[in-house]
């Protein structure tokens, strides 16, 4: 297998975009990541997306967004795994690099969230649970994260204060993030007022309904060397699942494809947790943080919603959890959430932040952890200097 | 919905089947073809209880709109006796009141309606033991 | 002989009292209390409807009868509220309790005595040998329109009765009916409510239809209002039962364990039949109990039952009629009850 780096990101501003298309979106970041690697080529596109048919009605997405970024008759393919399309799509970037098949590949990750309506999103997003056993009993994504919630809170006696600690240092970074969906700050008793979407979680305990893309382009590290272009090299990639259906888990109270799939990309890093400088993790719902940081290892089973609250986590603290923002800041667009990740912690290793975001002593190693549905698919990567 | 995803539900649906691995004794809910455990792909019919544990739950306040005139309605995940976790809808419930650890005895209810001119959907709920 | 081997009620724990409605409408509640003697109503949520509450009376029944569901040989739901213009409520009773596929099924409709046809055919359908056991269900969540006097007490409840020939709880020492085209009531199809005839459905329809069995049946069994321990007549309010009771000779008392309504309500197929399960729970060994139906349209259905020994055990082996109706209830205002009931009028 050959050694793979980064060699360009592309976002753009994420939010409620009425005036751009789904294929607009994505243009947009593509064109931004090839620049920013100075490329107008590349071999092939894997893009993860979560439900094009069901959010713009349109499948054969690799296909069409192929076309539109300017790369007509390259091979492209959709990835799906819910939430975890991004990540997953990096992936298989790496794969298709480290292989040899393909020299150049672009991972992109997109969603257009808001040409349907609030209920049309929560349907959609819904498919990433058990259809027969879950759906059907009428369960919501929040619902979901919220029993897990429940479930915590209720074994490691967390308080309201300690749960919105998450949500409240997402805002704080991604106040400094100028991609960010909702770039300013929120405090602890915003989060403990908010409208209740399903008990114990109020509204600003979940990430956002957002439009979004991101793209990052990958080669060799012997290419990128030549490129003599910034880069960074992915050195570990994990991956996981679960049971979909969260009844038939083991445990409502750890992630073990989180679990699964960090162990792996350390192991293949050759790293430990503690090694990183910093991780973005998949906080669609402050209680998702929680048992993230828990269930790779960062803090003990137990511990995630006290660090948090103690700060732990925030950018000057001992394991920056989420410096961009996080999905709830930043946005959720689900496809593009796990290349949204990369992008940050990319931008993180070349000394890139903006706005003050930038974490201080020169970062040199960073993880990503993206997952889907409720958990039942995580995608984990280490990402390290050149 | 389309009926035929309705009707090949009922057996789990309807009437609680559940399996359990004739090799391993691991016991699934709804019924699979092999078995997560050990491979096998043998397994034994049973019906679960109609009493369990509630384990967790939430109250599910922004719903797809097919719930919407239940809102706002509770839903958790019910453990048996056997070790069986199922999830389902809590009616017949002061939300305000749920408590993890609390029986619940499940009670044959209509879950889905398709609009007004769909097939019914039938299943269990969890309704608060209190007879 | 032929009779009951398992009996089993269900009863929607929501209620609205009159004055709830009566708020409303600008109805005068101590009047509409008065005149139905009625004060609350049992209220179906949005997830329940004839065919679940047929399932859980019939669960009920099971446990009493303590039989082999796969020896059901007939499935008989009588409703006026069936969820479905076409495609049997019974089916999926059928299947919920496990009596498929060596089973008959049918819907019955016949306004309030759709539960005691039910009953009916299946004591002969047993008695004749055709089967071993056939349920009978009578079940509705019946609907009033907004605002009319039928709207104070049109409810929702459901009692099953497995027929068979040994192991019985109460035999049927008799039957009789008593039926006339009497256009008293009456629901065209695509219409959402019923209209009914105004005080026509007392004399002319209720009252010659009930006296006209009850009468008919006590000279077939030979029998007087004072050989009966129990006597249940449909109850389309807490009025008329009393009524005619007095009319036919018996007394409050042997009344009142099967007077359900004035606290539950008119569960039309279900009124009647959730009478007798009512009834049965606190009856002794050889206590004789007569059931006289009524359904607009116009007919009465009755049974002579003797109870048996049987009884004593099988009581207890569900939950009493008793305690669905009058434990644990959960009282909704209009607005819920409207919205349960889809009387909101919203886009698709
Ligand atoms: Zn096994």
């Amino acid at each position: 297998m050959r050694d793979v780096a980064v060699v360009g990101i592309g976002i753009m501003k994420w939010g409620e975009l009425w005036r751009k298309s789904f294929r607009d979106i994505f243009t947009e970041a593509a064109l931004n990541a090839l620049d920013d690697a100075g490329l107008d080529k590349i071999d092939s596109l894997i893009v993860g997306c979560m439900s094009g048919g069901l959010f713009v009605g349109q499948e054969h997405v690799g296909a069409i967004l192929a076309d539109y970024i300017g790369q007509k008759n390259i091979p492209a393919a959709r990835v799906e795994s819910a939430c975890a399309s991004g990540g997953l799509a990096f992936r298989q970037a790496y794969i298709e690099v480290a292989s040899g098949m393909s020299d150049i590949v672009m991972a992109g990750g997109v969603e257009k969230m808001t040409d349907v309506s609030g209920d049309g999103a929560t349907y959609a997003l819904a498919t990433a649970a058990d259809q027969d056993y879950e759906v059907f009993h009428g369960v919501t994504f929040p619902g979901l994260y919220a029993m897990m919630a429940r479930a915590y809170m209720k074994k490691y006696k967390t308080t309201r204060k300690q749960l919105s600690a998450v949500p409240v240092k997402a805002h704080k970074n991604g106040s400094m993030n100028p991609f960010a969906q909702y770039p300013f700050p929120i405090k602890l008793e915003d989060v403990a007022n908010g409208v209740k979407v399903a008990d114990p979680l109020h509204i600003l305990d979940c990430s956002p309904i957002t439009d979004g893309a991101a793209a990052a382009i990958l080669t060799t590290v012997d290419i990128a060397k030549k490129m003599k272009k910034p880069y960074v090299r992915i050195t570990g990639t994990g991956m996981a699942t679960d049971t979909i259906a969260l009844p038939q888990r083991e445990s409502l109270t750890w992630l073990k494809s989180t679990e699964l799939a960090g162990k792996r990309a350390l192991k293949m890093a050759g790293r430990k947790i503690t090694d990183m400088d910093m991780v973005e993790v998949h906080d669609c719902f402050s209680i998702a943080e929680i048992i993230v940081t828990e269930s790779l290892g960062i803090f003990k089973k137990g511990e995630g919603a006290k660090a948090a609250a103690r700060g732990v986590t925030a950018l000057d603290g001992k394991i920056p959890v989420n410096p961009s923002g996080g999905l709830k800041s930043k946005g959720h667009p689900v496809g593009a959430t796990g290349i949204g990740q990369v992008v940050e912690i990319v931008k993180q290793l070349r000394g890139d932040a903006e706005n003050g975001r930038q974490i201080k002593g020169n970062p040199k190693v960073g993880m990503t952890q993206n997952m889907g549905g409720s958990g039942a698919s995580a995608v984990v990567h280490i990402l390290e200097v050149a | 919905m389309f009926p035929s995803r309705i009707w090949r539900e009922m057996p789990q649906r309807y009437r609680l089947e559940a399996a359990v691995c004739k090799k391993c004794g691991k016991r699934y809910y709804p019924p699979r073809l092999v078995c997560a455990e050990c491979g096998g792909r043998q397994f034994d019919t049973y019906v679960l209880p109609e009493e369990g544990k509630l384990l967790t739950f939430t109250v599910i306040r922004t719903p797809a709109s097919q719930f919407s005139d239940l809102a706002p309605y509770a839903m958790g995940i019910i453990k048996f006796d056997d070790g069986l976790q199922m999830m389902g809808q809590i009616a017949d419930c002061d939300i305000d009141k749920l408590k993890i650890g609390q029986k619940m005895r499940l009670e044959f209810r209509k879950i889905q309606t398709d609009d007004t001119h769909g097939v019914l959907s039938y299943a269990y709920k969890f309704i608060p033991k209190w007879y | 002989m032929v009779g009951i081997v398992g009996y089993g009620a269900m009863i929607p724990r929501h209620r609205i009292k009159v004055e709830e409605i009566a708020k409303v409408w600008g109805a005068d509640a101590p009047s509409y209390k008065k005149g139905l003697m009625l004060w609350q109503k049992s209220v179906p949520t949005p997830d329940v409807d004839t065919i679940t509450l047929s399932v859980e009376a019939t669960k009920n029944a099971i446990k009493r009868a303590q039989i082999n569901p796969k020896d059901i040989g007939a499935v008989y739901v009588g409703s006026e509220s069936h969820p479905y213009a076409v495609k049997p409520s019974g089916t999926t009773v059928a299947e919920a309790i496990g009596a498929v596929p060596d089973c008959h099924c049918a819907d019955f409709e016949f306004a309030c005595k759709a539960g005691s046809e039910a009953m009916f055919v299946c004591l002969g359908l047993v008695k004749s040998g055709y089967m071993k056991y056939a349920l009978a269900v009578g079940g509705d969540t019946s609907q009033g329109a907004p605002g009319d006097a039928l709207e104070y007490s049109a409810s929702a409840g459901a009692a099953a009765f497995i027929m068979g020939k040994t192991n019985l709880i109460a035999e049927a020492l008799e039957t009789y009916s008593f039926m006339t085209d009497t256009p008293d009531f009456w629901r065209r199809e695509h219409e959402f409510y019923p209209q009914h005839g105004g005080r026509f459905t007392g004399e002319p329809a209720y009252f010659r239809t009930v006296t006209g069995a009850a009468m008919g049946i006590m000279n077939k069994a030979k029998m007087k209002p004072k050989d009966f321990k129990y006597v249940i007549f449909h109850q389309p309010n807490g009025k008329f039962p009393l009524r005619v009771g007095k009319m036919l000779g018996f007394t409050k008392k042997q009344i009142e364990p099967g007077w359900l309504t004035p606290r539950l309500g008119n569960t039309y197929s279900g009124s009647s039949p959730l009478g007798l399960t009512s009834t049965l729970d606190i009856s002794k060994p050889g206590d004789m109990i007569l059931m006289i139906s009524y359904g607009s349209g116009a007919g009465s259905d009755a049974f002579v039952w003797r109870v048996t020994d049987r009884i004593k055990e099988a009581r207890d082996l569900a939950v009493h009629t008793t305690t669905l109706l009058d434990k644990n209830q959960i009282f909704v205002d209009y607005g819920t009850y409207a919205k349960y009931r889809h009387k909101i009028l919203k886009n698709k």
